[in-house]
């Protein structure tokens, strides 16, 4: 028996367990550590609609269980990654979930009518939080109406379900959901990488060239985990939680909180077989939490007891 | 092939001041294919500090699948490695990166190796398999000061070695670019600090030169783009990844 499957809206996942977008490139370099058809899902790097070349280094900055990155959306561009990477990918039984970003409405308007038709594109992701880049992104994601009018435009053209990233970077992060919900978006994804910033303690100046970075890693899963837990009983949409996922455990956490699949995102630069280790651990975790399914875990920490017919702890 | 795995260690000595000396043994020392290549070290099971850290492979050697690091205690990272003693297991990635080509070099013509403190280490394994190929060797080593010199008698086993030392401690007074000019040579492979490299690429437009960059990484495999610089060709507006496309790379082929 499958104990990991969910499915989800456009999404048949084998397992709840996705690399998420940024973190695993197109997939090729992982591509020589394991068969990605073992992953429930590929989170791909953000695309924009013209290719861009992204911040200036240094781009990352190593942070007390987490770093900081800014590395500034770079990706080839929606017909670089249309005519190479998808089809590339298409190789692997594995749907995937394609991260869609812009600094204009029309830009992401643009890239998600013509990604969203690629066959092996089951999803799109909304990037509506990356903290990287000078014009739009973050305006989207920290102003309800504005991301709401964007995801129901979206929407319009979109082929395939559409999940909206939330960024952590606001005051009230269930008012966003439900602006996002009411938009007509299938689902959310959360969280993004919060703000921040290093300086060098020699010349007392920010080692990021673009300033400020998005904090990612361990350091953040308690923030994630408390989003999550408020988003998902405020909203109906199901929920693709990330946010320093290391282990099995932090996974049934993240669904513990709320979240009814898990994206794994900085663990992969450091050890880039983690997604697959996370697959393999999770029937013995849930056998020793006494579930028989991975469903069961699904936002355990807001439900009322007797829920839970089937679990054995 | 790149592998991820724990490695036996099987030394750890202090060379100089603050630079160690780590030899480890690992089956991935099979898959390296080119002087200059790089490991990426995970310096602690924990998740503080996160981050693995990139080191150059110094020697290796595919009989008895062994291999030599030599790094400088910096920062946490780095004074973690400290630590390890032999029959301790360390987790490392690798081989990594594009290395030195040594194609570039004919029997009976003469390769001068350029190395800058903590890139010194790379151009052992450089030096040792050019002489193998019948290739004359120059080193000029810069370091900062006479304490921090280390590996003088090796590298000059293999050819005519000059050492400079920032402030005149050791060797010749001043930086290698000085002692570069009085040499001829036809082929020039160099690691080290940036503006070092950057002189170098300047002073010799006309030979064939190959440069070996240090970035700040992440995953060290290509994949998050944390690492990249500019194409050297105007025209392209791509970007090259120094784990990856890297770290050694032509002159001219990357802007510095
Ligand atoms: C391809 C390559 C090969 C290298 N080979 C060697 C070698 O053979 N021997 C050696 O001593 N050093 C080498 N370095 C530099 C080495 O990676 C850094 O000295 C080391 O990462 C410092 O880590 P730390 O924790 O001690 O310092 P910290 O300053 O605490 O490190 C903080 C963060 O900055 C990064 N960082 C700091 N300095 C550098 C640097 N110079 N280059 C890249 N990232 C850096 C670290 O990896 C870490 O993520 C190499 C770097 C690269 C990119
Ligand atoms: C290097 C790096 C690049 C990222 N690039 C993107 C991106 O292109 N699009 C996006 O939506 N999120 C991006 N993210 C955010 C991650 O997808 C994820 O939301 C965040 O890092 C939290 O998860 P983690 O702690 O597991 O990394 C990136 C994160 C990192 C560390
Ligand atoms: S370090 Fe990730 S692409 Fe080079």
């Amino acid at each position: 028996m499958n104990r990991l499957n969910v499915e989800l809206p456009g999404l048949r996942l084998k397992n709840p367990i996705m690399p998420a977008s940024g973190c695993f490139g197109f997939g090729r370099e992982f591509s020589q550590f394991y068969d990605l058809s073992k992953l429930g899902a590929i989170m791909i790097k953000a695309t924009t609609l013209e290719p861009r070349f992204g911040n200036p280094t240094p781009r990352v900055a190593e942070t007390a269980a987490g770093m900081l990155n800014a590395i500034g959306l770079q990706n080839p561009g929606l017909e670089k990654v249309i005519a190479e990477e998808l089809p590339w990918l298409s190789q692997f039984d594995v749907p995937i979930i394609a991260n869609v970003a812009g600094s204009v409405e029309e830009d992401y308007v643009a890239v998600a009518r013509k990604i969203s038709q690629a066959a092996n594109v089951k999803a799109l992701e909304l990037n509506i939080s990356c903290p990287n880049v000078k014009t739009g992104g973050i305006a989207f994601g920290t102003i309800p109406e504005v991301a709401k009018q964007l995801t129901r435009k979206v929407k319009e053209v979109s082929a395939v379900p559409v999940y909206v990233k939330l960024s952590p970077n606001v005051s009230n992060i269930v008012e966003m959901a439900q602006a996002v919900e009411a938009g007509g978006a299938d689902g959310i994804t959360m969280i993004n990488t919060l703000v921040g910033m290093r300086l060098d303690i020699k010349t007392g100046k920010p080692i990021l060239a673009n300033l400020t970075g998005g904090l990612s890693g361990p350091a953040i899963k308690p923030i994630a985990i408390r989003m999550i837990y408020e988003v998902s009983q405020a909203v109906s949409l199901p929920i693709i939680g990330m946010g320093g996922v290391q282990s099995a455990e932090d996974v049934i956490e993240f669904l513990y909180a709320g979240a009814s699949a898990v994206a794994v995102g900085t663990a992969n630069l450091v050890d880039p077989l983690v997604c697959p280790a996370i697959i393999d651990d999770l029937p013995d975790v849930l056998e020793r939490l006494g579930y028989e399914h991975i469903k069961e875990c699904i936002g355990r920490s807001w439900q009322r007891d007797g829920q839970f017919a089937n679990h054995r702890a | 092939m790149i592998r991820k795995e724990l490695c036996k260690i099987l030394s750890q000595k202090e060379i100089a001041a603050n630079i160690y000396e780590l030899r480890v043994k690992a089956t991935l020392v099979d898959d390296i294919r080119a002087p200059g290549q790089f490991v990426h070290v995970r310096v602690t099971n924990g998740i503080d500090p996160l981050l693995r850290r990139p080191i150059s492979i110094s020697a290796y050697n595919q009989q008895t699948e062994q291999m030599t690091l030599i790094y400088r205690k910096e920062g946490r990272g780095t004074s973690l490695m400290v630590q390890l003693e032999p029959g301790m297991e360390l987790d490392i990635l690798g081989p990594l990166g594009n290395g030195f080509p040594i194609e570039e070099v004919s029997v009976g013509e003469t390769a001068l190796l350029v190395g800058g403190g903590i890139g010194v280490p790379p151009l052992y394994e450089l030096s040792k398999q050019l002489v193998a190929k019948g290739v004359n060797v120059i080193h000029i080593l810069g370091f900062q000061t006479k304490s921090a010199v280390f590996y003088e008698k090796e590298f000059s086993k293999n050819g005519l070695t000059f050492i400079t030392t920032a402030d005149g401690t050791y060797g010749r007074k001043g930086f290698v670019t000085d002692v570069i000019k009085e040499v001829s040579f036809d082929c020039l492979y160099t690691c080290g600090p940036t503006p070092m490299l950057r002189a170098i690429e300047q002073g010799f437009p006309d030979k064939r030169v190959f440069l070996s960059l240090e970035e700040r990484m992440a995953c060290g495999v290509g994949a998050c783009f944390a690492c990249v610089c500019q194409s050297g060709d105007a025209a392209d507006t791509s970007y090259k990844k120094v784990c990856s496309d890297g770290p050694v790379f032509r002159a001219g082929e990357v802007v510095l």
